[in-house]
């Protein structure tokens, strides 16, 4: 690459052009709420990860000698809980999208400025309330809050925990909101649909689920509230209710959810692999529309959650094959990034390396969904250890790595930094190696019939557990590297050029980190995207002039 | 691929524009498609808020048809219709309202936001005698709640049964709750609309606040549309 030019001059950009907490707290900039987001979701995830650590600790011995049952039981809630709501749902959307999508669109901002900063408020508002929930008692329902336990059994914080769900639940809504009307109304000239990044296009699918998943979850919560404070009867067998009737309500939402998870990944890894590839993406409308099908067939398969809960068989048999289905589009996605590195010049740099963790392991988490699909093989592997293993491999496997990747990938430009390239191998082999080591053993435990959400387990299952706590600990070293070293790189790092990877897209057109209003002019796209083999083709011609 | 790029005033205002518009909208057309767009998606969001509601009453009422039946004849029809007919006035005056900013006639516009305002506090005034009456007859579902001896419409002899009877009341308060909730902001808009039309905000060329604050005004006014026949007209087509 070229040597970074660097100008003795500092250049006014989104992060020095005001100081002052006030400049933060009430600012409308769609990056620097994405950096609020930054600095709140990896609280939150390093709570969640506390719970979890807490959990492998337990598991390290048969007996129950680390915590109670009832504190067990609360752990996993609450790991369940933050991670999900309060991690993984806002992650890249909420900040890699909320700092790329008016950059990669060629916009100013995002349609709604002052949306997009009430949707960190809400969140914060969520975020303390479920901290408060957590330091008051926690809640021991599961992350999935079934009836009739949570609403007429469960001695703890259920209808805190319920609220703050349900507010987060708005901050969720009104992101997506802001990204699809963004999408649609502020795409620069010339940026056809069939010429937006394929990240925009994971994004715009995530926000559908969004939109239309999001309100029926927050409707359930409600009742749920309503039903634990006044004994309605709508959730209770005991008065006439139906507690399938939650579960169908909840997998609605809850399912589709993790799409939203693993979605804005997909999107991400598709931008890393043609840049460290330097080759268009292979089939850039089916991973377009592929993205729009998961999002359409994710709505239509909640019940294979619900196959030993007593719903018919017919029904049954059709969400076995509609979750098949889900394959299909999620099969594309792979087999095109693998045709993309297919006679590539490959670089293996840090985002690079976290690309091809997600691709393998988004690869074993989605076939063992299929076990799960499959009737037959779910009868066995129902609520055991293979489950936890399988959405493991979909949610850390999958969204974390991609998460990661594109931290990485796009660190320059948010930060103006470079992150230390050799420590950022390093930690990402050792996330990838930690994070087999936790959850392989996971599947064979599951197989063996460890059932989840128990605190005590028979001696032979122990050697497997021993393992994946291990594991564990190699996995937090993985996620704790790259905080430091970000934070590090903040101070002490080189200064990034506008395109250390000489990426496509228009968000490397602009100085790294970008002015507040991204653009200095209107820009006007008049080339596809992915158009690595001419971005090459220019600089081997710059080059040689300059040689 | 260096670092040329030199640093150009980003925020250009020079051009004259109106002052309605967001430094990040390119024309007034982008930000009014955008806020529209915006005002549809939320609606969608809303449609799924009250689905799940609408599923879990069409389940019960299919399972407990004629407990749900004998509940929603203690119900007071003619209220119900009374604020049918309000809220569709309320509509109307909407319109008329966007139709004033349209052609300039600033008093009409704020009649009509006003008469929206009062048609809104009247449902809410009228939809406030009704849950009373619920209250007196202990038709409030939690401890004491009563709906003993209550025959079922249609079946002499039959009686319903209360819990049954306590699920349509649950959703009864919770939908109209809810659907009374979405008025009172409503209300809130309206009444931000009308001191934003009374400082003479609105223009034939700008009045978006008053289009999509009237799509949320007739999406609530349609979602009673809905409630009504569903909850107060079961089993009354004799």
């Amino acid at each position: 690459m070229a040597t970074a030019i660097v100008s003795p001059v500092e250049r006014e950009d989104y992060l020095n052009k005001e100081y002052g907490i006030a400049s933060w707290l009430l600012t409308t900039d769609h990056k620097r709420i994405a950096l609020l987001y930054l600095i709140s979701i990896t609280f939150f995830f390093f709570i969640g990860g506390f719970f979890a650590l807490l959990i492998r600790l337990e598991l390290l011995t048969p007996a129950g000698d680390l915590v109670q049952a009832d504190t067990y039981n609360k752990l996993f809630t609450q790991h369940g809980q933050v991670m999900v709501f309060f991690f993984l749902i806002p992650s890249i959307p909420a900040v890699l999208g909320n700092f790329l999508i008016p950059l990669m669109v060629g916009a100013k901002d995002l349609a709604f400025p002052r949306i997009n900063l009430l949707s960190w408020y809400l969140y914060i508002i969520a975020g303390i309330m479920m901290l408060h929930c957590m330091l008051t008692g926690g809640v021991d329902t599961g992350w999935t809050f079934y009836t009739p336990f949570s609403t007429a059994f469960s001695n703890t914080k259920v209808i805190e925990a319920g609220l703050a769900i349900f507010v987060s639940g708005f901050s969720s809504i009104l992101t997506g909101l802001n990204f699809v009307v963004t999408i649609h109304r502020m795409r620069a000239p010339g940026l056809t649909w069939s010429r937006l990044p394929l990240f925009v296009w994971a994004h715009y699918a995530t926000s559908i689920i969004q939109i239309l998943g999001t309100p029926v979850i927050a409707i359930t919560l409600v009742l749920v509230v309503a039903e634990r404070a006044l004994h309605l009867g709508i959730f209770d067998p005991k008065l006439g209710g139906d507690p399938l009737l939650f579960q169908h309500l909840f997998w609605f939402y809850s399912h589709p959810a993790v799409y939203i998870m693993i979605l804005p990944s997909m999107g991400v890894v598709t931008e890393i692999i043609p840049c460290f590839a330097r080759k268009r993406v292979f089939g850039y409308m089916f991973v377009a529309l592929s993205s729009i099908a998961i999002a359409v067939f994710g709505f239509l398969v909640w019940a294979h959650h619900m196959f030993v809960a007593g719903i018919s068989v017919y029904a049954a048999l059709v969400f076995s094959i509609l979750s098949y289905g889900v394959a299909v589009p999620s099969a594309v996605k792979v087999f095109n990034w693998t045709a993309t590195l297919y006679k590539g010049s490959i670089h293996y740099d840090a985002p690079m390396l976290y690309a091809f963790g997600f691709v393998g392991l988004f690869t074993i988490g989605g076939l063992t969904g299929l076990f799960l699909s499959a009737l037959g093989i779910d009868m066995h592997v129902h609520d055991t250890y293979f489950v936890i293993a399988h959405f493991h491999y979909i949610m850390v496997g999958g969204a974390v790595m991609g998460y990661l990747g594109g931290m990485h990938f796009w660190w320059p430009k948010i930060s103006g930094k470079l992150y230390p390239e050799g420590w950022a191998r390093l930690a990402a082999l050792i996330v990838f190696i930690g994070f087999n080591l936790t959850f392989f053993p996971q599947f064979i435990l599951g197989y063996l019939g460890m059932p989840r959400r128990y605190y005590q387990y028979p001696p032979e299952y122990q050697v497997l557990n021993v393992l994946s706590t291990a594991g564990a600990t190699v996995l937090a070293v993985g996620y704790l590297l790259p905080m430091i070293y970000f934070l590090w790189s903040m101070r002490y790092g080189k200064p990034a050029p506008d395109n250390p990877w000489r990426a496509a897209g228009l968000e490397w057109t602009v100085q790294s980190p970008p002015t507040t209003f991204n653009f200095p002019e209107q820009p006007v796209v008049t080339w596809e995207a992915y158009n690595y083999d001419e971005i090459d083709k220019d600089y081997k011609e710059e080059a040689q002039v300059v040689g | 691929m260096s670092d040329s790029q030199t640093v150009v005033p980003t925020s250009s205002h020079d051009d004259v524009h109106s002052p309605a518009l967001l430094h990040h909208f390119a024309t007034e057309e982008q930000q009014k498609d955008a806020s529209n767009l915006g005002m549809w998606i939320f609606l969608a969001t809303e449609v799924m808020f009250f689905g799940g509601l609408f599923c879990a009453y069409l389940i019960y009422r299919r399972w407990y048809f004629g407990d749900f039946a004998a509940a929603s004849a203690s119900i007071t029809v003619w209220l119900g219709a009374l604020n049918t007919a309000v809220l569709i006035c309320s509509s109307l005056t909407v319109v008329l309202a966007i139709w004033a900013a349209q052609t300039s006639q600033r008093a009409l516009l704020l009649l009509m936001l006003a008469l929206t305002m009062l048609f809104g506090l009247a449902f809410l005034g009228i939809k406030g005698i009704e849950y009373k009456q619920k209250f007196d007859e202990h038709h409030v579902p939690g401890a004491t709640f009563s709906f003993d001896h209550e025959e079922i419409p249609s079946q002499p002899g039959h009686y319903a049964n209360p819990q049954h009877a306590q699920i349509f009341f649950a959703l009864y308060f919770i939908m109209t709750g809810l659907h009374a909730l979405h008025m009172i902001v409503g209300l809130g808009i309206f009444s931000w609309l009308f001191w934003m039309a009374w400082k003479g905000r609105f223009t034939p060329e700008y009045h978006t606040p008053l289009e999509i604050g009237g799509l949320y005004w007739h999406f609530v006014d349609i979602v009673w549309i809905y409630l009504f026949p569903l909850l107060y007209l079961i089993d009354r087509h004799s």
